[in-house]
């Protein structure tokens, strides 16, 4: 095939480029504006930094919203990787299709639907809306994709394994973690960090199932925008960019740690 | 020995997820449904979902999703086309989704500055000529965000459909003398279907049910399906009305996903 593309083609790429990216520097840059505004830049300043980690309300919520990410992708892959191994071990294709699609359906619902139905049943359940509401929430919308990440794992694994293992006399537990577990272990990273992602991305169903007391940063953001512009949120997303990048660059090294990928040859 | 009742013990987290945070929420979502404000068993909010109040609303959210999936393709597809020829095009896939990462929230609040009054969007217009508009609070404004948003998400499946085809058959076409169009119109396109099918869901369902961005860049101009349960819900705390138009709403879906084949992962937000 043809490598090369025409001039015209490369400035349309050059031009696609530059307006994906360009809300997110418009954000950084003006985060350094005196002015206090999104449109005039009058001089460089840190103030909008410094006022932000003496905003110890927010600094709160930023620590509410890790908490919730963090411990919401453990228990959920926990259940995930459960929840993967029992789908794994049925053996009726139309049971196994049939729990693949029950699945599914936190996946493809749109996340208006996942929080009214949410805030339903918190309701009648007497669940009172704050952190474990959220908490339950983030580990249910993030189980089926742990579930999705993991299953090819398991499949791909060689059932002569798992014999092997059980003719050298492993009983089942030693099976699962000796066996088992390192074998789906790069599944099992994967699936963690959808989650971590999900929760920390995650503003609809938040937004249903929080209650006065509890609020996450994408809600936060959403109440502070409504109110109009102002520059701490600039400082706020300058910093979620930099910490977004350096997880992406984490997780890529962890999923290309020990595993000789095309992807790797290309990126040479 | 361990018996098959303990053996499967390892199965009850993810039974009791599935009890209690699939299968219930839509059956609670149905019996609301079917409420009136009283707590009464009626069909009310069905009768009202078919008045013309809430006919056209739910017409117009279809129209604006198929405006923004539309869009998003015509935009997306030629993106992907030039980025499966680029010489590091797993690198440059990965710039492409970065922005997809980040915060949906802080992309829209991005817009709120770029779209406001004196932001760089009047500026530009200013500068060629047209001169500054109100930007803000316009279907365009809502649209043009939808799509700069949604148009990672359809650049993926596309660009894994091109990345796939094989190159012989263009070969064997440009051979045989088709043109480049024809060439494009009945290979390379009917090959990549499945990639556009993916990503018109992946867009079109969001699309219908997105209610921040309506909230923060359309003002009250645009109201999706999205935008009405969140307003039946939370502001008018009529959920029994709120639980219908959900209902519709997962209708739909089905029957987008139906149309569409492909099951993909949600876009956040």
């Amino acid at each position: 095939m043809d490598k090369r593309i025409s001039p015209l083609s490369r400035i349309f790429l050059i031009i696609m480029f530059a307006l994906l990216y360009l809300p997110i520097f418009y954000l950084i840059f003006y985060s350094f504006n005196s002015g206090g505004n999104m449109y005039n830049f009058e001089s460089f300043t840190f103030d909008w930094y410094k006022e932000l980690f003496q905003d110890t309300r927010l600094l709160i919520i930023v620590l509410n919203t890790i908490v919730i990410a963090l411990l919401s992708a453990l228990i959920s892959t926990v259940i995930g990787v459960l929840g993967a191994m029992m789908i794994y071990k049925i053996r009726s294709s139309r049971t196994k299709n049939a729990l693949l699609s029950l699945n599914n359906i936190l996946i493809v619902s749109p996340d208006v639907i996942i929080g009214a139905s949410f805030l339903i049943l918190f309701t009648i359940a007497g669940i009172q809306l704050g952190f474990y509401s959220v908490l339950l929430s983030h580990i249910a919308f993030s189980i089926p994709i742990v579930v999705l990440m993991v299953l090819p794992k398991l499949s791909e694994m060689s059932p002569s394994l798992l014999d092997a293992a059980r003719d050298l006399g492993a009983s089942r537990w030693e099976v699962v973690t000796k066996v088992v577990i390192p074998y789906i272990t790069p599944g099992i990273f994967a699936g963690f960090f959808m989650a971590l992602t999900y929760s920390l991305d995650d503003f609809a169903v938040t937004f249903f199932v929080t209650g006065n007391g509890f609020t996450t940063l994408s809600v936060e953001i959403y109440s502070l925008a409504r109110q109009g512009i102002s520059l701490s949120i600039n400082a706020l997303s300058a910093i979620i960019f930099l910490v977004t990048m350096l997880i992406v660059v984490v997780y890529y090294f962890i999923t290309r740690r020990g595993k000789k990928s095309p992807d790797l040859e290309v990126l040479k | 020995m361990e018996n098959k009742a303990t053996r499967n013990l390892y199965t009850i987290p993810y039974v009791i997820w599935v009890a209690f945070f699939v299968i219930a929420p839509i059956l609670l979502v149905l019996y609301y449904s079917f409420q009136d404000l009283d707590g009464n068993f009626s069909l009310t909010n069905y009768r009202n979902f078919f008045t013309p109040i809430y006919l056209e609303m739910t017409l117009s959210s279809f129209w604006y999703a198929f405006l923004i999936t539309l869009i998003t393709l015509l935009f997306a597809y030629p993106i992907a086309y030039l980025l499966t020829k680029l010489k590091h095009k797993q690198l440059w896939l990965l710039l492409i989704i970065v922005p997809s990462w980040i915060n949906l929230l802080l992309k829209a609040y991005a817009f709120l500055g770029i779209f406001g009054t004196y932001g760089m969007a009047n500026k530009f217009l200013e500068t060629i000529g047209i001169g500054s508009k109100q930007l803000l609070f316009t279907d365009f404004s809502f649209v043009f965000v939808s799509v700069y948003i949604f148009i990672p998400f359809m650049i993926l499946p596309i660009f894994n459909a091109l990345d796939k085809l094989n190159p012989t058959y263009l070969d064997a076409a440009n051979d045989l003398g088709a043109s480049r169009w024809t060439t494009f119109r009945r290979i390379v396109f009917p090959l990549t279907i499945d990639g556009v099918k993916a990503g018109c869901q992946i867009t079109f369902i969001p699309a219908l049910s997105l209610f921040m961005l309506t909230r923060l860049i359309a003002g009250s101009q645009v109201i999706t399906l999205g935008t009405a349960i969140e307003q039946q819900f939370l502001v008018t705390q009529n959920w029994g009305m709120g639980s219908t138009i959900a209902v519709f709403l997962i209708i739909f879906m089905f029957i987008i996903m139906f149309a569409t084949g492909t099951k993909r992962r949600r876009a956040r937000g």
